[in-house]
């Protein structure tokens, strides 16, 4: 890592840090509403049983983590491209344009880990799931988080150099709702079975991937993913939406 | 003298973006140089290609064709070597609305590696000499369109960068900061600070520029020092005489038998006179006047504005 990079990453946390206190609402809300609904209220009224919970920590933790670094990587940069050319006095650093677009998917990863922080002990206290973290599974969680968050930084730099500007709202909406429900964040993968096509289907989706990683590090009793296709598939998307984004940031930041 | 911007059969055309959209020469075929320590100067209308000729320069724009060279360095080759050389003032305002006017100068020194210490005294003393100490603190929204373009140069030479570019700098300004603008970029140019500048201000080029070349449609149209640029143009000075009396048809055709006269006008009280070169014109004229009894009560000697060149070598006025 060149010491330009390091002065870009160092500039991006420094923002960031003045503006955590939108950080820590913007990722903690969610999951707290979640966590109270369907952690607290739900099973009070006997709608589900209390199991379900541990079903679905890891996919609140899972969505929060993706949707972070993906947010933290896209919404700048649509607006740097679109709007207000901010981005040009980092493009005239002494770094390549490829230098550049890896420090926005660094400041992604770093940004998830964070939220991941704060949403993990928030999750786990509000629920009540008994959670047995060995150094294995630790390890697991770790590898699962940056690979997850790593994948959707590089997948946020893909939609912002790929859509209009003017269209990033509908795109968010359009593109992220499906994700979400067909992302195995609210059933597991494995329990699919029982309708084959759409098991297979939702293999597309990379967030899949991501919330079946999270369900074998921290609830590996429960049915989940094998941990050769969890791995092969979180490597394999990111090294393709690195690649993608990669390119296509070169394509906006040279005319 | 060692040669600062090589710029050859320089090319760039953008491609139509919709079926119906036609493709557009914005640089068509540029050649020029600029040595080390010149302030050079490239005068051209809206869309001229200004910005692309310095995009291309500044690595932000991938030529088409030809080649274009910082410090012997090709642009398109080696872009990170020739940003390390190069401090760029683009013509949009696009400092980090992030970051307040201080931050921003010590970190685009930090992405330039200059030691913490060297940055925080050059950022202090160029925030001194641009007066922005007084809101070097605050965030750069709400500062004035002069206090953007002062910022936006003291942020361009952080990195003490050998080749200074400045797109359109003065443009927006009110005519009190353009002056005060003008003498820091003679300041600057006295130090030896190597600039290529664009303008759209004839006297902006004539006054600060050694050499410049004037572009129209992406074509260089001439290239010279500001007072041989006005030297082509035929007819080009122009010398006012007021007289209250004996004014005649004889004095002006003695007027139009003077060496370099183009054309003489004559009005009730007044002559224009429109001639090739001012030296020893007016000298002669005042002598014809005293022969003939023409009572010369005021002169004046107009050089010949770029403007009148672009309008003599393009047809077109500059101003539209
Ligand atoms: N990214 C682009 N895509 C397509 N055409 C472009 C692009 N950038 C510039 N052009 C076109 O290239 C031509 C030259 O533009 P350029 O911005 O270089 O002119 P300029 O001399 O800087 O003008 P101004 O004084 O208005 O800043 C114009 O016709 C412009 O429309
Ligand atoms: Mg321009």
């Amino acid at each position: 890592m060149t010491a330009t990079m390091l002065a870009l990453l160092h500039r991006d946390l420094r923002v960031a840090r003045r503006e955590l206190q939108y950080f820590l609402l913007r990722v903690g809300l969610q999951p707290l509403l979640f966590t109270f609904i369907f952690g607290f209220v739900m099973p009070r009224l006997g709608i589900i049983q209390r199991g379900y919970t541990e079903m679905l920590l890891p996919g609140i933790l899972g969505l929060s983590m993706t949707l972070s670094s993906m947010q933290a990587v896209a919404l700048p940069l649509v607006i740097d491209f679109g709007w207000t050319k901010e981005i040009e006095d980092r493009l005239l650093a002494p770094i390549s344009i490829s230098g550049v677009a890896i420090e926005k998917i660094l400041v992604g990863i770093l940004q998830a880990m964070i939220a991941g922080l704060v949403v993990l002990p928030l999750a786990w206290l509000l629920m009540g799931v008994h959670l047995s973290l060995g150094l294995v599974e630790i390890i697991q969680l770790l590898v699962v988080a940056i690979l997850s968050s790593w994948l959707f930084a590089a997948f946020g730099m893909v939609v912002a150099t790929i859509v209009e500007p003017q269209q990033i709202g509908l795109v968010f909406n359009v593109l992220l709702a499906p994700m979400i429900f067909f992302g195995c964040a609210y059933y597991p993968w494995a329990t699919l079975h029982v309708i084959p096509w759409f098991q297979r289907a939702v293999l597309l989706n990379p967030l899949v991937y991501a919330n079946e990683g999270f369900r074998l590090a921290l609830t590996p009793q429960m049915p989940h993913m094998s941990p050769w296709l969890v791995y092969g598939g979180l490597l394999g998307f990111s090294l393709l939406f690195t690649w993608l984004g990669l390119r296509k940031f070169a394509g906006r930041a040279v005319d | 003298m060692e040669t600062a911007i090589a710029v050859e059969n320089l090319k760039k055309t953008y491609q139509p973006k919709t079926r119906k959209g036609v493709e557009v020469k914005a640089v068509d075929d540029i050649s020029f140089a600029v040595p080390r320590g010149e302030f050079f100067g490239l005068l051209g209308p809206n869309g001229a290609g200004k910005t692309t000729t310095i995009g291309v320069l500044t690595t932000r724009v991938m030529p088409t064709g030809g080649t274009a060279r910082i410090e012997g360095l090709d642009v398109a080759r080696n872009p990170v070597a020739v940003k390390r050389r190069i401090g760029v003032v683009p013509q949009v305002n696009n400092l980090d609305r992030s970051l307040t006017a201080r931050e921003i100068l010590l970190f685009h020194a930090e992405y330039f590696g200059v030691a913490k210490h060297a940055r925080e005294a050059q950022a202090q003393q160029l925030l001194e000499r641009f007066e922005l100490t007084e809101r070097a603190d605050e965030k750069v929204i709400g500062f004035s369109g002069g206090m953007v373009q002062r910022l936006k140069i003291a942020r361009a030479l952080m990195h003490n960068p050998a080749i200074l570019f400045l797109d359109e700098p003065t443009t927006g300004l009110d005519p009190q900061s353009r002056h005060a603008m003008w003498d820091l970029l003679s300041e600057l140019h006295a130090k030896g600070q190597t600039i290529l500048l664009t303008t759209h201000y004839m006297e902006e080029a004539d006054l600060l520029c050694e050499r410049a070349a004037i572009i129209d449609h992406g074509k260089l149209l001439a290239l010279d020092s500001p007072a041989q640029l006005k030297r082509s143009v035929p007819g080009g000075y122009l010398i006012e005489l007021m007289a209250r009396s004996g004014l005649n048809d004889s004095f002006a055709n003695a007027l139009r038998a003077l060496p370099g006269v183009v054309d003489v006008k004559q009005e009730q009280e007044r002559v224009r006179i429109y001639a090739d070169r001012a030296e020893g014109l007016l000298a002669n004229a005042m002598r014809l006047a005293s022969e003939q009894g023409v009572m010369v009560t005021d002169a004046h000697v107009a050089e010949p504005s770029l403007e009148n060149l672009f309008l003599h070598l393009t047809g077109r006025s500059l101003r539209e």
